[in-house]
């Protein structure tokens, strides 16, 4: 029986469990949302959310207060750029792969310098970052028109490729076994968690921490970068700040996937479930016909219903 | 505001010690810098008609960062600090509205939106606090909430405030801009504040949690005070910006979120807690202020100014943090 309760208080199976009791609860509100096209297309949106998340997550897993509030302002910048490098032509869609990764690479790059070098507190260096980067959108928007998606693009996110199921959630699955073997079964990702859980026994055990650092930045760089590409195949054309709806969802999606805030404990498999968990959530409120107020209620109290089933802190003792 | 700690060090004298006694020190001189630069690029702007127009523009973002450096010293956070002034913005200005607009309306409202801004406040004391949620997520989950209240209360921005209301804020009593009594009062409540045990108790628990709960400190009621005292602020915060912009906008706040949190940082608080400073917060929403007329000034192109702002508050945040570990060290 302890095993059984204990297997219940896995942050992954809470989720799951979670998902289908809302995937039911949303089914019996309006016939059809559970249906296999439905299914899907919030498995789309949370393919979005969840390639940010996954940079999230190792900037949070690395610990010392890591979080990364720039992703929003990323995916913003990376979808305008995509937008104009590819401007609806097909053969433009690798140009603009790159554009985007070297934007997110270079970004995450700064925010890394500042937070090891200059030793800023990460929501303070991400914090100001976010503040440059929706000053470049304003510049960059200005000069020239937002540009298009390119057909193939769009296909790739929005139309069936193999077995019926669009492109995106391939490449989300992708990641998600990319991320499992890289936390799981590499140098790096083990790593990354003893960086998070003791920095100082992982530098004198020889790990470069400062190198680890601005890396774990990067990745999160361009993992937003990839998604505002995706987003742009999504909407179509980049609209001003397209990507600011990614930045807390981002952190609540690894809260819901169990990976603790305060680093070194957690993985990406639970951060896929919670991004999931999140889009329902928001699917099943934009489906039942209340207006926007009590959607928004609804949505907020029920955030904080579910995170007391997550990891809450420990009470003080003496 | 200083540190609870007293340090031998602070005996060698010097900048340090200074820096030690006033943290607020360099924000205090990124100030009169950018004051400065601002006189340089337009006389004008040193005028004591603009110094006015800069302080009822900027008092809301003043409040707002003083609620949070509240918060900040017991190593919170608050998310929803925007959230709880749009709230208090909509509440306040559709009861005026209902109740007519008379000096009686305006009082009763205000009144009201104090115990709002309080009651947001309780309601995140006790998600983080007592339920021991995590203070970004759970504060981002409350903003949501008071969000959805305040569309609730005024589903569209454009309600006018009375009349009464924003003339008295933006006018002048005995030939003195009013917002400079707010300022007095301001000032003459955080030194209140500053001499009851609440400030004290909110950064032993910042500085160690542990060993503040190990002296006897009630560590949970003491994080939830601090959580009320942001949303008191909060609702003053509240005042102030519909004092400026004279009506009700349901999403007013949500900006000024990270704004405040950025002004908290800016002033040499440390975000980690057990390290802040009230006054320094009060600066660092003015030097917000002063960058963005500043550019203004200078005559950015206007699609640069919000790039080149948001550089400048990154160079200065960066320059907040050095001096701040400096003082601290």
């Amino acid at each position: 029986m302890r095993s059984v309760a204990l297997f219940l208080k896995q942050p992954l199976v809470v989720a799951l469990v979670l998902i289908v009791a809302l995937l039911y609860l949303g089914e019996s509100l309006s016939p059809g949302f559970a249906s296999a096209d439905q299914i899907l297309r919030l498995l789309i949106v949370a393919s979005l959310l969840g390639i940010v998340a996954a940079g999230q997550n190792v900037v949070i897993l690395g610990g010392r207060e890591g979080i990364d509030l720039s992703v929003g302002g990323v995916v913003s910048l990376s979808a305008i750029i995509a937008g104009n490098v590819m401007n609806g032509a097909d053969s433009g869609i690798l140009p603009a792969v790159l554009a985007c990764l070297l934007a997110g690479a270079f970004f995450g790059l700064l925010n890394g310098l500042g937070i090891t070098l200059l030793r800023i507190p990460p929501l303070v260096m991400t914090l100001g970052m976010l503040g440059v980067l929706q000053g470049l959108l304003v510049v960059i928007r200005n000069g020239i028109p937002s540009g298009r998606a390119a057909p193939g693009l769009s296909a790739f996110v929005t139309q069936p490729l193999v077995l019926g199921v669009p492109g995106i959630i391939w490449l989300w699955i992708a990641i998600g076994v990319f991320m499992a073997f890289m936390l799981n079964r590499t140098v790096f990702g083990h790593r990354i968690y003893a960086i998070g859980s003791n920095e100082h026994a992982a530098y004198m055990a020889g790990v470069p921490v400062r190198l680890m650092r601005i890396g774990l930045f990067m990745i999160s760089g361009m993992f937003a970068a990839i998604a505002g590409l995706c987003l742009l195949g999504y909407s179509g054309s980049s609209f001003a700040n397209v990507g600011e709806q990614y930045m807390l969802s981002s952190i609540i999606a690894v809260v819901f996937g169990g990976t603790s805030l305060a680093g070194g404990k957690g993985g990406y498999t639970g951060t896929m479930a919670g991004a999931l968990l999140l889009v329902i959530l928001q699917g099943i409120l934009t489906t039942v016909n209340i207006d926007e107020s009590g959607r928004q209620m609804v949505f907020g109290a029920t955030l904080l219903l579910l995170m007391l089933f997550y990891g809450r802190g420990r009470a003080m003792r003496a | 505001m200083t540190s609870t700690t007293t340090d031998i060090r602070s005996s060698e004298g010097g900048l340090r010690s200074w820096l030690e006694r006033y943290p607020f020190l360099p924000a205090l001189v990124i100030v009169v810098a950018l004051l400065a630069l601002n006189g340089v690029f337009s006389p004008n702007s040193l005028s004591f008609r603009s110094l006015t127009g800069l302080f009822s523009t900027y008092m809301a973002l003043i409040m707002l960062a003083i609620a949070q450096t509240y918060v900040v010293s017991a190593g919170d956070i608050d998310l929803s600090a925007g959230a709880t002034l749009s709230l208090v913005n909509v509440a306040i200005v559709i009861l005026m509205e209902r109740w007519g607009g008379g000096a009686g309306a305006v009082l009763l409202a205000l009144a009201l939106g104090v115990l709002i801004g309080l009651a947001c406040g309780l309601v995140n004391g006790i998600v983080v606090a007592a339920l021991r949620l995590q203070a970004i997520v759970a504060t981002f989950a409350t903003s949501i909430f008071f969000t959805g209240l305040a569309l609730y209360v005024m589903p569209v921005a454009g309600t006018p405030a009375p009349a009464l209301f924003w003339r008295t804020y933006g006018g002048r009593l005995l030939s003195v801009p009013f917002v400079f009594y707010v300022l007095v009062a301001l000032a003459v409540l955080l030194f209140l504040l500053s001499r009851t045990r609440i400030v004290t108790e909110l950064l032993a628990v910042g500085d160690d949690q542990q060993a503040a709960y190990q002296t006897g400190l009630p560590v949970v009621a003491t994080r939830i005070k601090g959580y009320l005292l942001c949303g008191l602020f909060s609702a003053l915060a509240a005042f102030c910006l519909t004092g400026d912009t004279a009506s009700g906008d349901p999403l007013v706040g949500g900006k000024m979120t990270l704004y405040s949190i950025a002004a908290v940082v800016l002033g040499g608080s440390a975000l980690a807690g057990g390290w802040t400073t009230v006054v320094g917060s009060l600066l660092g929403a003015l030097t917000i202020g002063l960058v963005n007329s500043l550019v203004f000034f200078m005559g950015t192109p206007s699609e640069w100014q919000n790039f080149v702002q948001g550089l400048a508050i990154l160079l200065v945040l960066m320059a907040g943090v050095l001096a701040g570990r400096r003082a601290r060290a």
